[in-house]
């Protein structure tokens, strides 16, 4: 399978995600910021983490309306499977395709750390190689990461199940002392309601290799290998 | 067409903790300005826009604000708008 991973001026994890998607046995093409179009064939678009011109105005602000955004919004309104990971998270945010925005970690410091995240729901085409309740320690680093949205588009993901991930402690409680960065809910990863496009702040790309502390990142990308083999 | 100067503020919306507006809060209160309270901090941004009349002005800017400048999940805008005085740079 085929997974597109796109390098916006300013992207710092593209090489890592690329290595995530190869290592479950999917080949990775390398996306840039200006092309117009998507290649044919690709089955997922990976948008990975970084500071995407400069985070200025706002994290994914400017991202959001790069030439390849473009054709990344119309592959995901036609089903395609579309990941973005940290600052792609906040890329999906503001291009609307994931409901909700990152800002200002509560904290006000810019975070790089290993997190624990409890694994909400495994029927997902990102978290099928999981289970549910299981918890993975995969690192975070960003400064804008604390997800916040209005009470009643807060009910709405809750009411569906769009919570793939929420920040928790070693054994799996949900807990204020495990959020990072002031997240309602604890909230590290959502899919949006048609369950295509998912965001996640803390970076599985980083978390696949053991030299790199944590193996818990395969899952992730094992889930969406999964998922594209049986599309 | 005549040329409008906009000055924009972008802050969050007020149900959003403001943390930064927080921490310089609480830098006040350590300098003893007690009497402070609610800081909030924002952006200010400035542009000049080529319409025709103000109307059409404001609302090119309202465009670009809902478009681009503010995210409106998480930030709230006030715009000022005014023709720009004569003799003022370009």
């Amino acid at each position: 399978m085929k997974i597109g991973v796109v390098t916006f001026p300013g992207s710092n994890c593209n090489a890592d995600a690329e290595f995530g998607a190869t290592i479950t046995g999917n080949t990775a093409v390398r996306l840039w910021h200006k092309d117009t179009s998507l290649p044919s064939g690709l089955d997922a678009v990976i948008l990975p983490g970084g500071f995407s011109y400069g985070d200025y105005l706002r994290t994914g602000a400017i991202a959001r309306f790069s030439p390849i955004m473009q054709s990344v919004i119309a592959f995901a309104n036609d089903g395609g499977i579309v990941f973005g990971i940290c600052n792609g998270f906040q890329i999906l945010c503001e291009s609307g395709l994931l409901p909700g925005a990152l800002i200002r970690n509560e904290g006000l410091s810019f975070v790089c750390k290993d997190v624990h995240l409890r694994v909400e729901r495994t029927n997902s085409p990102f978290t099928g190689a999981l289970t549910a309740g299981s918890v993975l320690r995969i690192p975070i680093a960003h400064g804008e990461g604390r997800f916040t949205a209005p009470a009643d588009v807060i009910n709405e993901i809750e009411g569906n199940n769009q919570v793939l991930y929420r920040y928790a402690t070693s054994d799996g409680s949900i807990a204020a002392a495990a959020n990072p960065n002031g997240s309602i809910n604890n909230i590290a990863g959502i899919t949006n309601a048609r369950g295509n496009v998912m965001g996640m702040m803390p970076h599985p790309e980083r978390a696949c290799d053991p030299l790199l502390g944590s193996t818990d990142g395969v899952s992730v990308f094992a889930s969406l290998a999964l998922e594209l083999s049986s599309r | 067409m005549k040329t409008y100067t906009a000055s924009i503020i972008v802050s969050l919306r007020r149900a959003i903790l403001d943390v930064q507006g927080k921490a310089v809060e609480n830098a006040l209160h350590s300098l003893h300005m007690q009497g402070m309270a609610n800081v909030r901090i924002g952006k200010h941004i400035e542009l000049d826009v080529l319409a025709p009349d103000i109307d059409t002005a404001r609302a090119t800017v309202e465009e670009a604000c809902a478009k681009l400048l503010a995210n409106p999940v998480m930030e709230d805008v006030h715009i000022d708008i005014a023709e720009k005085a004569a003799g003022a740079s370009a």
